[in-house]
């Protein structure tokens, strides 16, 4: 289980690693954390020709707390997430979600640029960004745009990011006042991929939700919103009934597809119970 | 004035909790495992694998290859072949057991996906592995059987066609007479069971670096093996050397669990390839062959029913055990084994006279099965288990009671179960005591009941079991194989009065080098810090069995006190001469030639040993000090001495998410003597961990065209230590007579019921909702479909 032969370069910079993704264009691939590459590769499901080094660009990494955003950098690894006070206050639920993404050895290294930039469909952040309605800042050597979460993940590990790009920041809303927030998975062994998983944000006012926002992750081959079924809980007051109509949606929703230990029913099934405690939790 | 001098008392190691000296050595990261030692002008290989479960090789060409950056030697089955002949793995007592002649690298034709077929010799692994890639094989993919079900139909083709059909074994078990019982039993139970093929998951994988040297035609192998002698002898006959020309050096060993005592294909390929090449050649299976090259187990459908009267007897059982081994049984101990155990050991633990029993061992183009800890018994108890709670429910007896009802009474030893075993004398009443005081069973019983009102779902599963331990000649060589059924050991006293032990017995990370350590030190009469232990060279270990069938304490542990004993008389002879006392009144306490009856300080060991190796010449003409002895030791009073255990298992079900928490184990098991409590508590520990592996996580799948699906550790799940629930042990002491030690094995007791124990609990949860399980492992998906939510 050795990495086929690849050349390595360390970008000191965001310019000089959108410069050598030019030069090489698709044989080059981006190294973060590593924590999905380094697999990868030594399972020989990949063979780049380049390794692109960013992981010693400082100013990709830190969280930084704005008017009405919260600033992640690309390279903030999940245990700095997990650990930081700022979004502990301001959005706890990342840094519960942080806790679930595989072991701390993992969480060390990996980052939630890599993580979104891989779009895996059963990790954690890319559902978040689609829950939260993060936007992302992609840089390369034609300069810096925003793209919205919702339409950024468009496939199994495919994204709306261009060749030559590299993703710069994730930009987390600050929750309005009333913003509630949940999440929750399913997994047999802690730090497991969940067999589902969802992230629930929505404003709670006056016992009604609205701007109700699901994404599921570890379903479908991308991160999905659960579409149909925010609308069923839209300006409900998320009882049973109103909790039944989005259940029903569900399926639409998501089309789930099997995974090595759970057919579709399976994970509709546990789809729709995830979904009914994570409502419960917005009005406990 | 000065206080009185004591005299020093006898003191024992056995029953402490004493340190073992290389658990400091390997934490400090100082195993000598086998990747951690280097030759020079060492050489790496990779092997070709076949990517289909069953297919010909209809061209494969090297040359590519062969002009690879650092490549040395590429070699096909049949070049393999000119240097290891190949084997066929029966043995005679397993009569009409059948398998096709197996070659270390595969000919014309893979049986399994996995299959060695080619073989890259480079000067690092990168390199073998980049020219891997660059061997082009062409393969016409033959049907492949993969469902054990249908791997006797007449549709279904054969694997080997010599062998004219696809059963490698079948065995049948009457006692007499069950057909009536059953008609005229007041109940019968009975029920599907099956369980997930698996595999034993080592830290350290398979590794093995092999050395020829033309000049001496000598060949060593640095393996990790958990039985270097036999493992000299398969070299030695498989490459046409002189055995003595063969040495095998296993010494650190990262887990073994059973997988590491089998001849793999890909091992005899390097040990061929260095006799050919002249060169050390070294290699590790990655994770990848691990899953798909390590002996798999388990792959049972067992269909059983059992028959009990109107008190709840139990009168008799009646099973059929189908199994999957892959395409070859596995040499030199057979596929044949697990089934046959099954066959055995159901019903063990309980007291009926009644047994009709069938097994059916089948080929399919699967990765081979062999012997994995606690061979057979994991099925056994379940299938035994899952009845007598079953029962018990019908008849609306408590578990417990039914159990106290049924087990051979304490009293009643020596004992012949139905299926024929022997047993010395076992404890199933005390352990069964034990363990409902240990877990306050009448309070978790009031737990369980006042939670299930609030809508909290528990249950409690018991399981009780056998395991064979000690085995005599009766497991493998009367059959004919060449597999020690005793071990050895030598101490060698050193002029400082320490003692050095070298045993047979092999060290797997279990603890044997201190178990060892324990027996002697206690029966020399030294502190243990000074007795060293070396184990794992065929040059220099007295010749022995090694370690599997929980026989290292009792096998390896008794010819070390006997040849404790010996070194002991010895020195003391040696003493009595120095001292000019008779012998007889002399001991050893404590590094210390003492007054036997007053314990008085005679002198101090180093200096008898001094004087022994240093100056006979001060010593009578006549005698001649014995300063190192070997003593061996082979179990013949039993087939096999017999441990017994019961377990206890408590879980949380979650009904909406079929997800099951375990909440606390217990077990309480009888071992006999026990030598450490500590390892024995942890040899306990890691088994049930391993068992709740199999319960819940552990199934290796395959589609149908046998592909494996789940080769890595992130798609096989092991349990984690996150999720494993606390456990509470108890024990019971009957040694077994066989020995003067009287210890049995503990290595196995732990996997073999923890499975059952398990899904009694889950059931006994499930009750309420009229659901039951009996397919392992118990995923949420199958308690799901059980309860009718998917």
């Amino acid at each position: 289980m050795k990495a086929p032969p690849f050349a390595y370069r360390r970008a000191e910079n965001l310019t000089a690693a959108c410069a050598l993704l030019d030069a090489h264009g698709g044989n080059a691939r981006i190294l973060a954390g590593g924590q999905s590459l380094i697999p990868t590769l030594n399972l020989r499901l990949s063979q780049p020709e380049l390794l692109i080094d960013i992981s010693q660009i400082a100013d990709l990494r830190g969280i930084r707390v704005g008017a009405n955003e919260v600033v992640i950098g690309a390279l903030t690894r999940h245990v700095d997430i997990e650990r930081s006070a700022d979004l502990a206050r301001l959005c706890p639920t990342l840094v519960e979600a942080a806790r679930h993404i595989a072991h701390p050895a993992i969480r060390n290294r990996g980052t939630i640029g890599g993580s979104i930039a891989l779009a895996d469909p059963a990790a954690e952040w890319p559902a978040a960004a689609l829950a939260f309605n993060m936007t992302f800042t992609a840089a390369s050597s034609k300069g810096e745009r925003t793209l919205s979460a919702t339409g950024f993940f468009k496939g199994l590990y495919e994204t709306a990011l261009e060749p030559g790009e590299v993703l710069k920041s994730i930009h987390v809303p600050l929750p309005a006042a009333g913003g509630k927030a949940a999440f929750g998975e399913l997994t047999r062994r802690s730090g497991d991929y969940a067999i589902a998983g969802a992230f629930v944000n929505a404003n709670l006012s006056g016992g009604r939700l609205s701007g109700v926002r699901i994404a599921f992750f570890g379903v479908a081959t991308q991160p999905v919103l659960a579409v149909g079924a925010m609308q069923a809980l839209e300006g409900t007051g998320g009882d049973a009934a109103a909790l039944s109509a989005a259940r029903a949606r569900l399926e639409a929703d998501l089309d789930p597809i099997a995974d090595l230990y759970n057919s579709r029913a399976t994970k509709l099934h546990l789809s729709g119970v995830l979904l009914g405690r994570l409502v419960a939790k917005l009005f406990a | 004035m000065n206080a009185p001098v004591p005299g020093l008392k006898p003191t024992t190691y056995i029953g402490q909790d004493t340190p073992r000296a290389n658990a400091r050595r390997l934490l400090a990261g100082r195993g000598q495992y086998v990747d951690d030692m280097h030759l020079p002008r060492e050489l790496h290989a990779a092997f070709v694998r076949s990517p289909h479960a069953h297919a010909r090789i209809t061209r494969l060409d090297l040359s590519k290859a062969r002009q690879a950056r650092g490549v040395f030697w590429c070699g096909t089955g049949h070049d393999v072949a000119a240097v290891v002949s190949p084997w066929v793995a029966t043995l005679t007592h397993f009569k009409g057991l059948k398998s096709a002649p197996q070659y270390a690298v595969a000919l014309d034709r893979a049986t399994w996906q996995g299959e060695a077929v080619a073989v890259v010799v480079a000067q690092t692994r990168a390199q073998a592995e980049d020219a891997v890639q660059l061997v082009e094989v062409e393969y016409e993919t033959l049907p492949a059987v993969t469902d054990m079900e249908t791997a006797l139909d007449a549709t279904t083709p054969v694997i080997h066609p010599d062998l004219g059909d696809n059963l490698a074994f079948t065995r049948s078990l009457d006692t007499g007479g069950v057909g009536d019982v059953f008609a005229g039993a007041h109940l019968v139970v009975e029920d599907t069971f099956r369980f997930g093929r698996h595999t034993g998951v080592c830290l350290e994988p398979r590794a093995i670096t092999a050395d020829y040297d033309a000049s001496e035609h000598q060949l060593t192998v640095y393996l990790a093996n958990q039985a270097p002698h036999m493992m000299r002898d398969i070299f030695a006959k498989h490459l046409d050397m002189p055995e003595s020309n063969v040495r095998v050096i296993a010494r650190d060993i990262g887990g073994s669990f059973g997988i590491k005592v089998h001849v793999y294909p890909d091992e005899m390929a390097i040990v061929g390839i260095a006799k050919l090449l002249k060169r050390p050649i070294r290699y590790s299976a990655d994770r990848l062959e691990s899953m798909s090259t390590d002996i798999h187990a388990r792959e049972h459908r067992v269909k059983a029913r059992m028959a009990v009267d109107k008190d709840g007897r139990i009168l008799a059982f009646d099973m059929e055990d189908l199994t999957g081994i892959g395409p070859y049984s596995v040499y030199p101990r057979t596929s044949a084994v697990e089934g046959n155990q099954v066959v055995n050991l159901t019903g063990g633990p309980y007291d009926f006279r009644h047994y009709i029993a069938s097994l059916k061992v089948v080929f399919q183009n699967k990765t081979p099965t062999c012997q994995y800890r606690a061979v057979g018994h994991p099925i056994a108890v379940a299938v035994t288990e899952g009845l007598v709670d079953l029962a018990a429910q019908k008849l609306g007896m408590d578990p417990a009671q039914f159990r106290r009802l049924n087990l051979i009474p304490d009293d009643k030893y020596p004992y012949t179960s139905a299926s024929g075993l022997k047993f010395e004398q076992l404890s199933h009443h005390a352990c069964l005591d034990k363990l409902l005081k240990l877990m306050d069973y009448p309070k978790l019983r009031a737990e369980q009941a006042a939670l299930r009102a609030k809508g909290i779902h528990r249950g409690i599963g018991l399981a009780a079991l056998i395991e064979v331990t000690n085995p005599s000649a009766l497991f493998y060589g009367v059959g004919g194989a060449r597999i020690s059924a005793q071990d050895g050991c030598t101490l060698r006293l050193e002029p400082t009065g320490w003692v050095t032990a070298i045993t047979g017995v092999t060290e797997q990370g279990q603890g044997t080098e201190g178990m060892i350590a324990q027996v002697v030190a206690s029966a020399v009469g030294i502190p243990v810090e000074h007795v060293r232990v070396i184990t794992g060279d065929t040059d220099v270990t007295p010749y022995g069995g090694g370690t599997w069938a929980s026989r290292a304490a009792g096998i390896g542990g008794e010819a070390a006190l006997q040849a404790s004993k010996e070194l002991k008389s010895n020195i003391l002879a040696l003493a009595g001469a120095i001292l000019k006392r008779d012998a007889a009144g002399l001991d050893l306490r404590q590094s210390q030639i003492v007054e036997r009856a007053t314990g008085e300080v005679l002198q101090p060991l180093s200096e008898t040993a001094r004087i022994g190796q240093y100056r006979p010449d001060t010593l009578p003409r006549e005698f001649q000090p014995q300063l190192s002895v070997t003593r061996q030791y082979g179990q013949r009073d039993w087939p096999f001495v017999f441990t017994n255990g019961i377990q206890a298992s408590y879980v949380e079900v979650d009904p909406d998410t079929g997800f099951t928490r375990l909440l606390k184990h217990w077990m309480v098991e009888d071992c006999g003597t026990i030598i450490n409590p500590m390892l024995v508590d942890e040899q306990l520990r890691g088994g049930i961990a391993q068992g709740i592996g199999a319960a819940m996580l552990e199934e290796i799948l395959y589609d149908a065209d046998g592909n494996l699906k789940n080769a890595t550790l992130a798609d096989y799940l092991v349990p984690m230590a996150a999720e494993m629930p606390d456990m509470v042990f108890g024990h019971v002491e009957t040694p077994t007579k066989s020995s003067e030690l009287g210890a049995k094995g503990a290595g196995e007791a732990g996997t073999a019921g923890a499975p059952a124990a398990v899904m009694n609990a889950i059931n006994d949860a499930l009750a309420p909702f009229n659901a039951r399980v009996t397919d392992q492992p118990f995923t949420p998906e199958r308690l799901l479909k059980a309860l009718g939510k998917v």
